[in-house]
């Protein structure tokens, strides 16, 4: 309970959620026929969501408690959605507390500013007004899940946003490649839920609850009394396979990049505020049921994926792929930050993610919006036509890169000590050590390629054709106020440093508002302390050397032209190759998971065909026969008795018709014919 | 009179009315031979009254009474029969009795 918390804002928290979701009923049933085929509908109901979420989270963090957590179950508050199951199913209700309510709040304005951006990016557009209601659903999806207080709802808002991206994924379904990638997504995504669902399912059967905050207790006196047993193991991992489906880690990442045949926007928004940092989201919610080898787990496939992805997107050259992979590399990030201990971190880094990542994207449709295309070759100097797109994309590039006083700067500063701690615990293998060591080259690989998409496409001179350029201008304000306001959040998101004297070395504010109050977290002391303290000051000198020598590469490749990056390629031929065809990850799949999976449908639909086909044949050929049969006996021998009865009854009846004639004395004639007889009979008696 | 040639007289009458109506292609001729028969009845009737008086005796109007009677009926019969036949001859043109035959099929 919390004093300064009553029912109206639990009203309040409650229709941050249901606002889109009524937009979206309202939207997909009447939008098409109102003004502006009713874009305004949902963009309004985001909009009233973001201010409801601003108002709610300010006054959660103004305490400055990181302990804060209303849970609306305390308040009576809950939707008992199956009536008469309350403790079995789980009504669903709200869990608001400091990490729900950033990420609320930050869902809920990037959310706006897309609906925003949309409307210019998206004018004209066939199917415009659906194109709304599912952003609106989508958006509720997200909203839904980091305010559940259940892994029920949870889940039913992870599926929600599955299906949603499957639907904004293959907007331009006429695409072939668009309906595929909307179908791949869907389906690679869907091993990651199945995995998810099992997890739940194992939590539940041992533990009989799906509240998060119950869950907690129960694992911790489990673990205390039981240690980590297999089940509970068993049960991280398969959470964790969630995690991997929706934030796209390796060896699930393939739908992340092909996602990119959604319009921008709807990237924009899978990539930054909902979707992928949903399994982000997720990992951090479960971590107290992540057992210390689950966890190890969790920060190498983090950190692997991280300088995975980053490697392939230094090779790409579509502006939007390179965006892809480098939302793929960074969430790595923070997964391997949950992993490695750094919860804070891997959350903050979401938060400041979710803004400059969002501020890219939809700098990069204005972009493709200005020259139609994608191909960064293809580009060049739209610094000039494109001021405003420039900046704000300069400066999310910056704070990706980790350039110091930008907001990634300083959660990625935090997920890089978080890891180097990990690697300098004592008692660290080499395995704990293979996550620091991926990061910082990643982090590196991360500045370069982000410049090098600066650089190909705002510098130099234009390379497509001369009227792409002649055409190309910024975009409207529609579309520009969102990437000003997502721009501003790159830069302060992290810290409002203009304010602080201390402006490098002191905590962000997420670290000291909502870090502590994570479940999951542990406050390093005495040794540990120590170590973290050393590693937070060793990864900041790294990191900002490392963010350093990246930039300077890619102004040394693509601005000056003091090494030829077509040399380069040239002498690594194969493993550019290798590398820009995304390490065959694609073909692997196609040629093993795909192929058999195609195999043995085949198969099966073979067996379907021969033996369950004939079976059935066989069934339906017997059953015809017997039927054949019956008709014969029904049409010889039961109408041939009915027949003759009829046929003795006709001839009967034909045989008295001779004397029935009508003529009256015929009759009088039989009459008296009769009386002579009865009187002949008479007399001879 | 002896009742022996009365009998005689009404059954040549019975005979020769059974023979109009079964025989006589005009329905008028076969009401008349009704008539016939029922004459025939009649004086039967009354011949049958008369032998069983008893002798020198007042004769007992039994057989008397249902002569009356047949009359009676003979008359009404008489009064219907000609109505349907003259509905007969004024529907279908004719008095024959095998022609209107609408019915048997």
């Amino acid at each position: 309970m919390h004093a300064d918390f009553d029912t109206a804002d639990l009203w309040r928290l409650a229709a941050i959620p249901l606002l889109p979701l009524l937009a979206f009923f309202v939207q997909a049933l009447f939008g098409r026929f109102g003004p502006r085929k009713g874009d305004w509908i949902p963009t309004l109901a985001m909009f009233v969501a973001a201010v409801l979420a601003l108002y709610e989270g300010g006054k959660a963090l103004a305490a400055g408690d990181p302990a804060f957590q209303v849970l609306s179950e305390k308040y009576g508050f809950v939707f008992d959605w199956i009536p008469g199951t309350t403790g079995v199913t789980g009504a669903i209700g709200i869990l608001y507390d400091p990490l729900s309510a950033v990420m609320t709040a930050a869902v809920a304005v990037i959310s706006f500013l897309i609906h925003l951006f949309s409307i210019g990016y998206m004018q004209g557009d066939r199917r415009y007004a659906s194109y709304f209601a599912h952003l609106s659903l989508f958006s509720f999806g997200m909203l839904g899940l980091v305010l559940s207080d259940n892994f029920l709802s949870f889940f039913i808002c992870w599926e929600v946003m599955g299906f949603c991206s499957y639907l904004l994924i293959g907007h331009f379904g006429e695409k072939p490649s668009a309906a595929a990638a909307s179908k791949k997504a869907f389906l690679t995504t869907r091993l990651g839920d199945v995995a998810l669902f099992l997890g739940i399912a194992i939590l539940w059967t041992k533990f009989r609850t799906f509240e998060f905050v119950g869950l907690y207790e129960a694992v911790q006196v489990h673990v205390a009394a039981e240690g980590w047993t297999a089940d509970l193991v068993l049960a991280g991992l398969l959470l964790f396979g969630g995690a991997v489906g929706k934030s796209a880690q390796f060896p699930l990442h393939v739908w992340l990049p092909d996602a990119m045949e959604g319009p921008t926007p709807v990237s924009a928004m899978i990539h930054a505020a909902t979707m992928v940092a949903a399994g982000v989201y997720l990992t951090g919610r479960s971590l107290p049921f992540l057992s210390p080898e689950v966890r190890l787990t969790v920060a190498v496939v983090g950190s692997f994926t991280a300088i995975f992805a980053a490697s392939i997107g230094i090779c790409q050259t579509d502006i939007k792929k390179v965006l892809a992979y480098s939302t793929i590399s960074q969430l790595g990030f923070m997964i391997a930050a949950i992993g490695a201990g750094g919860i804070a971190a891997g959350l903050f880094h979401m938060v400041t993610h979710a803004a400059f990542k969002a501020c890219l994207f939809l700098g990069s449709g204005s972009v493709i919006h200005a020259v139609h295309g994608q191909e960064m070759p293809e580009m060049g100097g739209l610094r000039k036509k494109m001021p405003i797109t420039y900046a704000t994309m300069l400066v999310s590039t910056l704070a990706i890169a980790g350039v110091p006083l930008f907001s990634g700067f300083y959660s990625k500063d935090a997920i890089l000590a978080s890891s180097l701690a990990y690697g300098m615990e004592p008692g660290a293998g080499w395995i704990h050590r293979l996550p620091a060591i991926f990061l910082f080259v990643a982090a590196g690989m991360t500045a370069f390629y982000m410049f090098r998409l600066v650089l190909l496409t705002f510098h130099g001179s234009f390379r497509g054709e001369y009227l792409r350029y002649e055409h190309a201008h910024e975009s409207p304000p529609v579309m520009t106020i969102p990437l000003i306001v997502l721009g501003a959040l790159a830069v302060f998101g992290g810290s409002v440093w203009i304010l602080n004297a201390d402006f490098l070395g002191h905590h962000p504010w997420f670290l000291t508002a909502v870090g502590p109050g994570l479940a999951g977290f542990v406050e390093p002391a005495g040794e540990a302390k120590a170590i973290h303290d050393e590693a937070h000051g060793l990864a900041m000198k790294l990191s900002v050397g490392i963010a350093s020598l990246g930039i300077l590469l890619a102004f040394a490749f693509y601005q000056w032209k003091t090494f030829s990056a077509e040399a380069w390629a040239r002498r690594w031929g194969a493993v550019h190759r290798w590398v820009k065809n995304k390490y065959y990850v694609d073909e692997f799949y196609e040629a093993t998971v795909v192929r058999i999976t195609t195999g043995a449908s085949l198969a099966m639909r073979a067996f379907d065909n021969g033996i369950v086909d004939g079976l059935v044949n066989l069934c339906g050929w017997i059953g015809r026969l017997l039927a054949a049969v019956a008709g014969a006996w029904d049409r010889i021998v039961v109408d041939g008795l009915v027949n003759l009865l009829g046929h003795v009854t006709q001839g009967f009846g034909a045989f008295a018709r001779l004397f029935q004639t009508g003529r009256i004395q015929q009759y009088v004639a039989f009459a008296i014919a009769g009386a002579v007889l009865v009187a002949a009979v008479a007399l001879m008696a | 009179m002896n009742l022996g040639s009365t009998l005689a007289v009404a059954a040549t009458l019975f005979v020769i009315g059974l023979a109009m109506m079964v025989a006589r292609r005009n329905l008028l001729y076969v009401l008349m031979g009704i008539e016939l028969v029922l004459n025939a009845a009649n004086l039967n009737f009354v011949a049958f009254a008369r032998y069983a008086a008893p002798a020198g005796g007042e004769a007992m109007l039994r057989g008397h009474m249902f002569a009356m009677i047949v009359i009676l009926l003979a008359v009404a019969e008489a009064a219907v029969a000609l109505a349907i036949v003259l509905n007969i001859h004024s529907l279908f043109d004719t008095v024959r009795p095998e022609e209107p035959d609408r019915l048997r099929e």
